[in-house]
């Protein structure tokens, strides 16, 4: 009770109310960015894909890192958002930012749909309905030719210029600013999210879901509502990808793209908003200098990468950074 | 005769052929400081999971304050203050202490729905749920997340969260289940310091705390109830010496 009585209640509640405050240190992904933008003009259209794969880590971590759903099928998501995007711009729409809307909207609506069936479920059960929504949306995708070009792919997109004013340029320039600016306004939403009264009860259903039952809380609607918004994020990933590189393949409905967003998720943190920076940046660069070195077998040496970030760095390198600032706290 | 704070009418529940309930008639008055006690499996904590809806019952009915809450979900049954507590603690492990109250007491105000405004800024909300670990005694570790905390004071944590819910009826499954002798004196202080217009059903197996805690017990043997009154009746009670008492002094 002697501690108590030191700190008045506002003074020993003043930074728990305050965690929503933006800290110095959330600058750095934005100055990093802004730095690579002049630092490296080669790489810009690799740029433009890393902030646009940031977004949908980002999606994946607000069911995952804060909700707690497990799911293996997020490029289904991601997928409805490109095609729609994608079908858009090849068939005479090709204005980008009502393109991302559309694109935000279907995929928000694949995720109402589907999560009102699939989230009655948990655990496994859960994560095989998660991948059979992501593959029957990829067979649909397949078979619907005329649509979607099918095996062959989405072909022929026109993307009109940014505001009728900023085409997109073969330097991945004008891309690599819009993605940037798109990820920035859904990560301060994601964050705002995350961080109100809806995103801490969602943290209390990751925690222990029988207790949130118990203290009254709607859960299934609240994860409904969190899988919804974050299916629309994907979608708005997925409809970048489509409007930069002006082709959609099959690949953006595909496991492989659902398993490799998870792995880069892990690999920077899970449940802490900037793993998905840390985590898409470092597996895509990774993926990107292996390919180049050794283009037979690069994956090779991304699955060691792989062992290794499993091995010592579990919680991923944000984990990685907060045990290290524990062992340094400790002596003094 | 007045309202019943918690009734039940021909509950009955079944796991296969295994009856957990069966025909449980209940009263519990409002106010009412009740036991209920009966032999490992005598469905006990079946009989809470049922009442608060986390099982449905094959049949019979369940009455809050006269209104009959048998199908309603288990969020609406804690929106009109039927509340309870777990044997085995049952907390968000890795939230602080004052975050484990506060999500509580923001389901309670509805203002958990809010996707927009921070969390730190429904102030009235944090400082209600510090008064309340105040008064509980808790306030000393109002930052620590729970899973450090000795689980004596996890388990009052797990009843101050109930008590976030401001519960008309609180259910109280073996609060001093797993605690040391030395730290469940602080526990039954909380539950005898509990208000008056709170009425509590416990369950619990050391008589001592029953007997010092509730002015009337019920005894539930293999799913019905064997026999219910007051204290020093049911301590006399031939039948439950025979079933349940007798088990510690066999003879």
């Amino acid at each position: 009770m002697a501690a108590a009585d030191q700190l008045a209640p506002p003074a020993m509640l003043d930074g728990f109310a305050r965690r929503h405050r933006l800290r110095a240190f959330e600058a750095l992904p934005w100055l990093m960015a802004l730095a690579a933008y002049f630092v490296f003009p080669d790489y810009l259209a690799l740029g433009a894909q890393i902030l646009a794969t940031i977004l949908f880590a980002l999606s994946l971590d607000l069911v995952l890192g804060y909700a707690g759903i497990v799911t293996l099928g997020h490029a289904a998501f991601f997928g409805t958002g490109a095609y729609t995007a994608g079908i858009l711009a090849a068939n005479g729409w090709g204005e980008p930012i009502s393109g991302l809307v559309v694109a935000a909207a279907a995929a928000g609506a694949v995720g109402f749909l589907s999560g009102a069936i699939i989230l009655r479920t948990t655990g496994l059960t859960l994560l095989m309905q998660t991948l059979v929504v992501a593959a029957m949306l990829l067979e649909l995708a397949n078979k619907a030719t005329r649509i979607t070009g099918g095996a062959d792919g989405l072909q022929g997109m026109d993307v009109w210029p940014i505001f009728g004013a900023f085409r997109f340029d073969l330097f991945g320039r004008t891309a690599y600013i819009y993605c940037a600016a798109v990820l920035m306004i859904g990560w301060l939403l994601v964050r705002s999210i995350v961080y109100s009264p809806f995103g801490r009860s969602l943290t209390g259903i990751r925690e222990n879901v029988v207790r949130m039952h118990a203290v009254g809380s709607p859960v299934r609607r609240r994860k409904l509502v969190a899988y919804t918004i974050s299916a629309a994020l994907a979608g708005i990933s997925g409809a970048l990808i489509a409007q930069t590189a002006q082709f959609v393949g099959l690949g953006a409905l595909g496991l492989e793209r659902s398993g490799t967003v998870l792995i880069m998720l892990i690999i920077g943190g899970v449940g802490q908003l900037y793993g998905a920076f840390i985590g898409v940046t470092l597996y895509m660069i990774a993926q990107d200098r292996f390919s180049t070195i050794d283009p037979v077998y690069w994956y090779f040496w991304i699955g060691l990468f792989m062992i290794f970030v499993v091995i010592f760095a579990r919680g991923g390198v944000l984990g990685l950074i907060e045990r290290a600032r524990r062992q340094m706290r400790r002596p003094s | 005769m007045t309202q019943a704070g918690l009734e039940t009418q021909g509950l009955c529940k079944s796991f296969g052929a295994l009856p957990v309930a069966s025909d449980i008639n209940f009263r519990l008055e409002s106010g009412a400081r009740h036991a209920l006690i009966g032999p490992n499996g005598a469905g006990k904590t079946s009989f809470v999971n049922l009442v608060t809806g986390m099982l449905k019952p094959s049949a019979g009915r369940i009455l809050l304050s006269g209104e009959d809450i048998t199908h309603l979900p288990q969020a609406a049954r804690v929106k009109r203050g039927l509340v309870r507590t777990f044997q085995i603690s049952a907390l968000f492990r890795r939230l602080s202490l004052i975050e484990n109250v506060t999500l509580a007491i923001s389901e309670r105000e509805g203002a958990a729905g809010d996707l927009i405004r921070p969390a730190g800024r429904y102030r009235k909300l944090i400082e209600e749920g510090y008064a309340l670990l105040e008064a509980l005694g808790l306030a000393a570790d109002a930052l620590r997340p729970v899973n450090e905390l000795a689980y004596g004071r996890q388990r009052l944590a797990d009843i101050a969260v109930s008590l976030g819910l401001k519960p008309k009826v609180l259910l109280l499954d073996e609060p001093a289940a797993g605690v040391p002798s030395g730290e469940t004196g602080a526990i039954i202080d909380m539950i005898e310091r509990l208000p008056a217009d709170i009425a509590f059903l416990i369950i619990e197996h050391d008589m001592e705390l029953v007997f010092r805690l509730a002015n009337r017990i019920t005894v539930l043997v293999q799913g019905s109830i064997l026999v219910e009154g007051a204290p020093q009746d049911i301590a006399a009670d031939a039948q439950v010496r025979q079933v349940y008492l007798g088990e510690r002094r066999p003879r």
